[in-house]
């Protein structure tokens, strides 16, 4: 499977989602900087990973979901290629209305970085299938503006089409119905403010997050496999 | 202080003007000799910032010229823009300490902010990637709302920049104490990595070369903030903050990938960040360090504003600029590399064979000056050293042992001391994980992040007790040193070095310099003994304010490296059944302790007395067994003593208790702050090959399931306590005193 980790200005976890996703669960990951869209063409996926894209300026992640490589972006989800956002990824993606929502600063506004448990709500899309429901996983969070909201129409229908992925057991920073990762109804566009690919090596505290990446491959792969 | 119109050479003299730029009347005298005339205004400012203590060290030099710079494994010591130490397989780890304490004492979010962005530079322009940061944080007791806004923005501001370029803070040190009230201190450091072949140095070589621009445009901020930085903190401060700069991380987080990029270019000369002095000092050494001269076009300098003059554009410290040398010719390489990063970078002057600085703005020469004199003609000043008075009433002071009636109250009084308690509030700020390296997050002795690609790691620390030393400097520099190593070894590593941030007094008093001397003498003896040389630091004076000077405060940053992942040990007990150790006596020594603080409202007495030879001979066989893989846990002791170690040695998520049991004065063995003991816990089966080694540790119980801390002394119980408790109330008590009223 070929991914491409998107890097925008000011971008950090690009590396840290290129050693998750390519060195450690074994796809054939590339950086591709964010003026490089004809790079997109033959990718089966799109990871976006957190940072600061242009410094968080005029509000997270909306400057980066004005730029070209999104057109390219939505085009591969509209044609339902799996497109992931982490943190600022989720803030891009939101921004950029390929999910519903927004990200508002932390309740207590402060930045905020530590493990915190996470319960898996829906197993039943590309991106969670190798996770029991209702499963709990320690994933790290680092975020300023992680408090999910959206209005209660948005919530009901995210609800209702199981589109929440994964909930806060400790809700750290106020978002609505403790949501911490959304999909779009389709299921093939995740956004989350919690870091899975900080945590897929024991060593560093946690390697519940490397299922997300496998989970990802293994539906690739077998969906390719019926294809061929 | 702004003087930033021009006046003609005759009246800087005659009114004696130099003198509002930080210059001595021998100064000025000896600027006229080495230029043959009276300096204009703007070489009068040029001269001012390259001869103030912060970029000349005119003061400290003689003393640092003391400690040990040498060592098989460096690279690169004191004198580029970070020391650079080999760690093998073709790698070299470049770390460096910096203050900002004057800025942070007047804005604090940005002057923390730019600290933290100026470091990363001097690391990312040596062609290392920065990979993790810490620092070192003092104020005054939280009990202000004054300290509380100072403290709060400070981490606020470390967090907004650390956070912002992807570089992890991994740990770090605050210390709260009623001499850092008004002047507090704001020490950052950063590691970086680096393959041998990609080490930078800062040079302008080759006649003809192109020097080129990188980075945001000039404007009117930080000007003379070299000069700010090297006078006593006035009481009306707050008309210094435009010599305060002001940060932009996303741009330096663009420059960091672009110099990275620049690096692989066979066209790059040389690199050097502008930090303090900006435009003069980068491009003044640069020259100077290759022997060569340099003429620059300040028209060409990109500006942010209108109707700069020279002086104003010389003296900015605008952040996020970098100088480069470029081979001539190849300009437009390097210019492509900063343009697809969105950054400016122009051709503003060329290396000339003339050894001179020669500056020209709208077609004049405004500055023409012999380069070597910037640098190397600084006055070096042999301060007179006193000792101070206080030391021998102290030395003669006979402290006596503590009166404990319940010793788990006391043990929860220590573990509220700002000082000791869970600096949590602080770090769960930082992004402590960015790159994915973090093995060890803030919060344990050292922290420890992983070298991806290896199985290696490295431990870093920062650590100064500068209670002790202002007790004793001699002493007290001696136990900084060895602390920090202690840290490094409990965390499985080998100390490669350290670099020294000095934060004293004014120096002019002989009895500041004396204590400057003392702890520098105390320092460097710890470092020959724990083979821990000096490879880069900062020196920051004239850190008082209302005639009040701070304690002095030598911040060690020290870094030490796992040769296998293996080896990474925690400081937290790990499973019920281990059985825990004191390696090492416990003496009655309660000078500069928490305990005498509490009880007495202030430090006085002798320092620990530290013997190097026990220090060195007890670290290095801790490390030998811990690479054996013989010990569960280790822990330095160190405020509070070993009543606070295991305390905090419960304080992980393993839920786990003690059984600890005493001989002798309980008040002593469980709060003395005697030096060079560990704490350790041991499986049961490697018990007897831990007694035959260690045969002055002392078997001090179990670790238990009950989550209970549990010590008897003399068949009596004498503290009873749960961990949950205990815990509770050392992470409540910062969050507790910044929301109380003041």
């Amino acid at each position: 499977m070929k991914v491409a980790v998107i890097v925008f200005p000011g971008s950090n976890c690009d590396r840290d989602m290129y050693h998750a996703a390519g060195e450690i669960a074994g796809a054939e990951a590339s950086l591709v900087w964010y003026t490089d869209t004809h790079l997109l063409d033959d990718v089966d996926g799109i990871l976006i990973p957190g940072g600061f894209s242009y410094g968080d300026y005029l509000r997270s992640g909306s400057m980066a979901s004005t730029s070209d490589i999104m057109n390219k972006i939505r085009e591969h989800a509209e044609k339902g290629k799996p497109v992931l956002g982490i943190c600022n990824g989720f803030q891009i993606l939101t921004e950029s209305g390929l999910l519903p929502g927004a990200l508002m600063r932390n309740k207590h506004l402060s930045f905020m970085c530590h493990q915190e448990e996470l319960v898996v709500e829906d197993n039943e899309n590309i991106f969670t299938t190798l996770y029991e429901k209702n499963e709990v996983v320690r994933f790290p969070i680092a975020h300023g503006e992680g408090n999910y909201f959206c209005d209660d129409e948005t919530l009901l229908e995210l609800k209702d089409n199981n589109q929440i992925v994964f909930t806060y057991k400790n809700n750290p920073n106020g978002s609505v119905s403790d949501i911490a990762g959304i999909r779009n109804k389709a299921g093939n566009v995740l956004g989350m403010m919690p870091h899975p690919e900080r945590a897929v090596e024991a060593l560093l505290g946690s390697d519940d997050g490397l299922r997300l990446f496998q989970s990802l491959i293994a539906n690739w792969r077998s969906s390719n496999a019926v294809n061929a | 202080m702004q003087l930033t119109h021009n006046i003609d050479p005759e009246k800087i003299e005659q009114d004696r003007l130099y003198q509002d730029m930080g210059l001595s009347d021998e100064e000025f005298e000896k600027i006229k000799t080495i230029l043959g005339r009276r300096p204009n205004f703007t070489e009068t400012g040029i001269f001012s910032v390259m001869w103030s203590e912060h970029c000349s060290y005119k003061t400290s030099k003689p003393l640092l010229r003391k400690f040990p710079t040498e060592g098989p494994n460096v690279l690169q010591g004191p004198g580029e823009g970070a020391g650079v130490i080999d760690i093998g397989d073709g790698q070299a780890v470049v770390f460096k300490v910096e203050s900002h304490n004057h800025p942070s004492a007047v804005e604090p979010y940005q002057g923390a902010a730019t600290g933290v962005g100026g470091i990363i530079r001097d690391v990312f322009s040596m062609g290392a990637r920065p990979i993790a940061l810490m620092n070192s944080l003092r104020f005054g007791p939280l009990t202000t709302n004054r300290t509380k806004y100072l403290f709060s923005e400070v981490v606020a501001g470390i967090a907004g920049y650390g956070n912002c370029v992807g570089v992890p803070t991994v740990g770090g040190e605050v210390q709260f104490d009623d001499s850092y009230e008004d002047n507090p201190l704001v020490n950052a450091m950063c590691v970086g990595l680096i393959n041998h072949e990609d080490v930078q140095k800062g040079i302008a070589a080759g006649i003809g070369n192109t020097i080129l621009y990188a980075g945001p445009p000039t404007g009117r901020d930080g000007i003379h903030g070299a000069t700010f930085a090297s006078d006593d903190l006035a009481e009306d401060s707050n008309k210094d903050r435009p010599a305060v700069q002001v940060g932009d991380p996303f741009m330096e987080k663009l420059l960091i990938e672009a110099c990275l990029e620049v690096i692989h270019s066979d066209a790059l000369v040389g690199m050097q960040d502008m930090g303090a002095a900006g435009l003069t000092s980068s491009a003044s050494e640069m020259a100077s360090k290759a022997g060569t001269g340099l003429e620059m076009n300040l028209d060409l300098v990109p500006q942010r504003e209108q109707h700069m003059t020279a002086y104003e554009m010389m003296l900015s410290e605008s952040q996020e600029r970098m100088l480069l040398c470029v081979k001539a010719g190849r300009e437009q390489e390097i210019i492509d590399i900063f343009e697809k990063y969105g950054l400016k970078s122009v051709p503003v002057g060329k290396v000339i064979e003339e050894k001179v600085f020669r500056i020209k703005h709208h077609g004049e020469v405004v500055a023409d000056i012999p380069v070597d004199s910037l640098a190397d003609d600084a006055p070096v000043y042999h301060m007179p050293s006193k000792e101070a008075a206080y030391y021998q009433d102290f030395q003669q002071i006979d402290v006596k042992t503590p009166v404990v009636d319940n010793y788990g109250e006391t043990l929860k009084q220590l573990l509220q001391q700002p000082t000791i308690a869970s600096k949590e509030w602080v770090y769960d700020q930082y992004d402590s994980m960015v790159q994915t390296n973090t093995v060890v997050t803030p919060g344990s002795d050292a922290a420890v992040v992983r070298i991806k690609g290896t199985d290696k790691a490295l431990a870093i620390t920062t650590d100064c007790n500068s209670r002790y030393i202002y007790l004793d400097p001699e002493e007290g520099g001696k136990i900084a040193v060895a602390e920090a190593a202690r840290n490094i070894i409990c965390s499985g590593a080998k100390p490669l070095g350290l670099t020294d941030g000095l934060n004293f007094g004014n120096p002019t008093n002989p009895e500041i310099f004396w204590q400057m001397e003392k702890s520098v003498e105390g320092m460097s003896a710890a470092c020959e003994a724990l083979q821990t040389p000096v490879i880069s630091g900062n020196v920051s004076l004239y850190n008082q304010s209302k005639g009040k000077s701070i304690y002095p405060t030598p911040v060690v940053g020290m870094v030490g490296l796992h040769e296998s992942t293996a080896h990474i040990t925690p400081s937290f007990f790990q499973e019920a059944g281990d059985i825990i150790y004191l390696i090492g006596e416990t003496r009655d020594e309660f000078g500069g302790s928490e305990l005498q603080f509490i009880q007495n409202g202030r430090y006085e007495g002798k320092a620990p007395h530290l013997d190097l030879n026990i220090e060195a001979e007890r670290q290095e066989k801790l490390l030998s067994f811990i690479r054996q893989g013989k010990i569960q846990s280790a822990h330095d002791l160190a405020e509070g003593g070993l009543g606070v170690a295991l305390a905090e040695s419960l304080f992980s998520e393993k839920d786990l208790g003690a059984k600890v049991t005493l001989s002798g004065d309980a008040t002593v063995e469980l709060f003395s702050e005697t030096q060079s003991r560990f704490l350790v816990t041991v499986k049961p089966e490697n018990q007897s090959a831990f007694e035959k080694v260690f045969t002055d540790a002392t078997n001090l119980g179990e670790v238990t399931a009950d989550r209970q801390l549990t010590i008897t002394a003399n068949n009596e119980n004498i503290l009873q306590e749960a961990a949950a408790e205990l815990k509770a109330l050392w992470k409540g008590a910062i969050p507790c005193l910044l929301k109380s009223k003041a």
